[in-house]
């Protein structure tokens, strides 16, 4: 029976489960403490709980299948984000009546219409796609955290003047967009580096290796998110440019104890953050609007789909593998909301925005839906459309081989015909990487 | 510049060449354009020498099988005089994407990786042995690794896919351990129209 039903309903959505059961117990002692249970803030979520997952989410990120396919992937997130941003916002805002202004829908949008990184990664964790399609979806929901925290920040700052925008705001608006994704970045570089310059004295304190990886990681995160930076980015970017030095660095003894350590982390916080948005049910002031709900959950599914196929033709006429109809229908399905949505609807202000309860009651509502809906029929779906799945790789030596020599050739082919493509650049990296960083830095 | 040069290259030769090796008739010319900037002899061949003036070929790690990889199509008295352009299409065909429209005979994905099974074979006899395994290597890795364990990788590398086990990766076998590689999506570049 456990077996059966944990095949067919993923963690998250039992966890969710067990979440509200935790929660109807709570409520029905008519527990005292509930208020400690509704500290549970985007405070804590981003500072404790969100960190450990996208942490280890970008130190075991497959980097080459990764930026293989980033042209696409940043395609998806930037302009797919702001797509679905104003497409919803702007339809919701004519089909419904209930007294929001377009400032404010927009905000209500631009934080529904980003795809979360710990719900995509807890449903496709068990699913088991082809490795495009995953990193296409998954590498979406990393990088939009920038889009997202600019058109946040950019509508809560015009909500709260209460004024219309004006030209030259939303040209800063597309400037801070720069600064907020390349500024995570570059924090996250500089904690990389630094991290894997001082990993090379650390060998002779061992049990200091694992911890002060995690550490060093955190510290990315905390200096972009003090600067308002894109925390995620950073962090991400950090673990990506700071593993191959790392990993070469600490004992062989330390990279298993930083794995473990890792994934504990991170599917610790993910089991809080679900459990959390199961609780939380019984605790805030719930105004629900049924029609407002269901017109979002409609929108967001629609636009997500116009999205896709739009995007996915453009970027198909660039890329050498295109996608297919199947593809492009899992990448719109797979665009599960999650706690990050959550997380900022909490802290819209009453005071600025009046109708802060139902909006915060819709973006439940949608988790839900594209966590338990989404999250459980997507695995049929994938079934029954025979997507292709992540084959398991035989491990030859050979495959590795030839892999780093077919990056070589190409990149020499590449150099002949005076293209820069992908492996020129990759051929590129490795140059200044062996000639230059790797006696730096290991 | 470009139109006049492109003017040199007759008519029949697109053609044919088009049909050999399935570029288009624009890619041909951009490319004729490339190859008569890389032609520093103006003799219509391209010897080593004009492929080892090429700077960012010149960090490649592997430029000497790269520039070798365009002879593979020559006679030995060709070989002499370097490779003209019709050979060098020939080579570069080898990277296309292979798809049901795209599909000619040079890149299926047989040809695709006879192609990559012939940079491994260094003495052209028609086995991957542990000396040209470990001469690749030692290309790629540079001297950041030791001889022995360089030595180590070569040898487990060949015993991985050494079905008859006499020590050296032949075509078939080549053949069998790439099967799960999707080699004809890895293989391909993109060639600008």
């Amino acid at each position: 029976m456990t077996k059966r039903l944990s095949k067919v309903v993923p963690e998250s959505c039992m966890v969710i489960l067990l979440g509200i059961l935790l929660g109807s117990i709570l409520n029905a002692a008519d527990f005292q403490n509930v208020a400690t249970i509704s500290n549970f803030n985007s405070r804590i979520f981003f500072l404790f709980l969100l960190p450990p997952i996208v942490l280890d989410a970008g130190y075991f990120l497959h980097t080459r299948a990764f930026f293989d396919n980033i042209g696409t992937i940043l395609l998806y997130a930037v302009v797919g984000t702001i797509f679905n941003t104003f497409t919803v916002g702007l339809t919701l805002y004519i089909t419904t009546d209930l007294g929001i202004n377009l400032l404010q829908m927009l905000l209500f949008s631009c934080l529904i219409a980003a795809v979360d990184p710990v719900a995509v990664l807890a449903v496709f964790e068990e699913v088991h796609v082809n490795e495009v399609l995953y990193i296409l979806v998954f590498g979406e929901s990393l990088l939009n955290d920038a889009v997202t925290v600019v058109l946040y920040r950019l509508f809560e700052a015009l909500v709260t003047q209460g004024g219309t925008p004006k030209v030259e705001e939303v040209f800063i608006g597309v400037a801070a967009f720069f600064v907020v994704s390349l500024g995570g970045m570059l924090i996250g570089i500089f904690w990389a580096y630094l991290t894997a310059f001082l990993s090379k004295f650390i060998d002779h304190v061992k049990v200091l290796e694992p911890i002060f990886v995690v550490c060093m990681c955190y510290m990315s995160y905390l200096s972009a998110e003090l600067f308002h930076f894109s925390g995620i980015i950073s962090i991400v970017t950090c673990a990506i440019v700071m593993k191959p030095y790392v990993e070469a660095n600490i004992s062989q003894k330390s990279r298993i104890p930083l794995k473990y350590f890792m994934k504990m982390a991170s599917s610790l916080s993910e089991t809080i953050i679900f459990m959390m948005l199961g609780v939380i049910l019984f605790d805030r002031q719930l105004e629900f609007d049924a029609w407002f709900t269901l017109l979002t959950i409609i929108f967001i599914l629609v636009y997500r789909c116009l999205g896709v196929v739009l995007l996915t033709w453009l970027a198909n006429s660039l890329r050498l593998n295109k996608l297919g109809k199947v593809d492009q229908f899992i990448m719109a399905y797979g665009g599960l909301r999650g706690a990050v949505s959550f997380s900022l609807a909490t802290v819209l202000e009453e005071k600025y925005v009046p109708k802060k309860n139902i909006m915060e009651t819709t973006t439940i509502a949608v988790v839900f839906f594209t966590v338990f809906v989404q999250g459980i029929t997507i695995k049929p779906l994938v079934n029954l459309l025979k997507v292709k799945r992540a084959v398991k790789r035989k491990e030859v030596m050979l495959g590795e081989v030839n892999d780093k020599l077919l990056d070589h050739l190409l990149g020499g082919v590449q150099d002949v015909i005076q293209h820069r493509g992908r492996y020129y650049w990759k051929n590129l990296h490795q140059y200044v990487d062996m000639k230059y960083l790797r006696p730096w830095f290991m | 510049m470009g139109l006049n040069s492109s003017s040199m290259l007759q008519d029949q030769d697109v053609e044919d060449i088009k049909k050999e090796t399935g570029f288009s008739e624009k890619q041909i010319k951009r490319l004729y354009i490339r190859f008569l900037h890389l032609d520093s002899r103006g003799c219509g061949r391209l010897s080593r020498e004009d492929f080892g003036r090429i700077p960012e070929l010149a960090i490649n790690p592997l430029n000497e099988r790269i520039i070798d990889s365009f002879y593979f199509h020559c006679s030995d008295i060709d070989e002499q005089e370097g490779c003209n352009f019709r050979e060098f299409m020939k080579t570069l065909a080898h990277f296309r994407r292979c798809s049901k429209r795209g599909q000619n005979p040079l890149n299926t994905e047989e040809e695709k990786l006879k192609f990559i099974f012939s940079i491994y074979d260094i003495d052209k006899d028609g086995n991957i042995t542990k000396a040209d395994l470990l001469k690749i290597l030692e290309m790629m890795v540079g001297v950041s690794i030791g001889k022995e364990q360089l030595e180590l990788i070569a040898h487990r590398t060949i015993q991985d896919a050494d079905a008859d086990s006499d020590d050296a990766i032949d075509f078939e076998e080549f053949k069998k351990v790439m099967a799960t590689e999707e080699i004809e999506n890895k293989m391909t570049v993109r060639f600008l129209n």
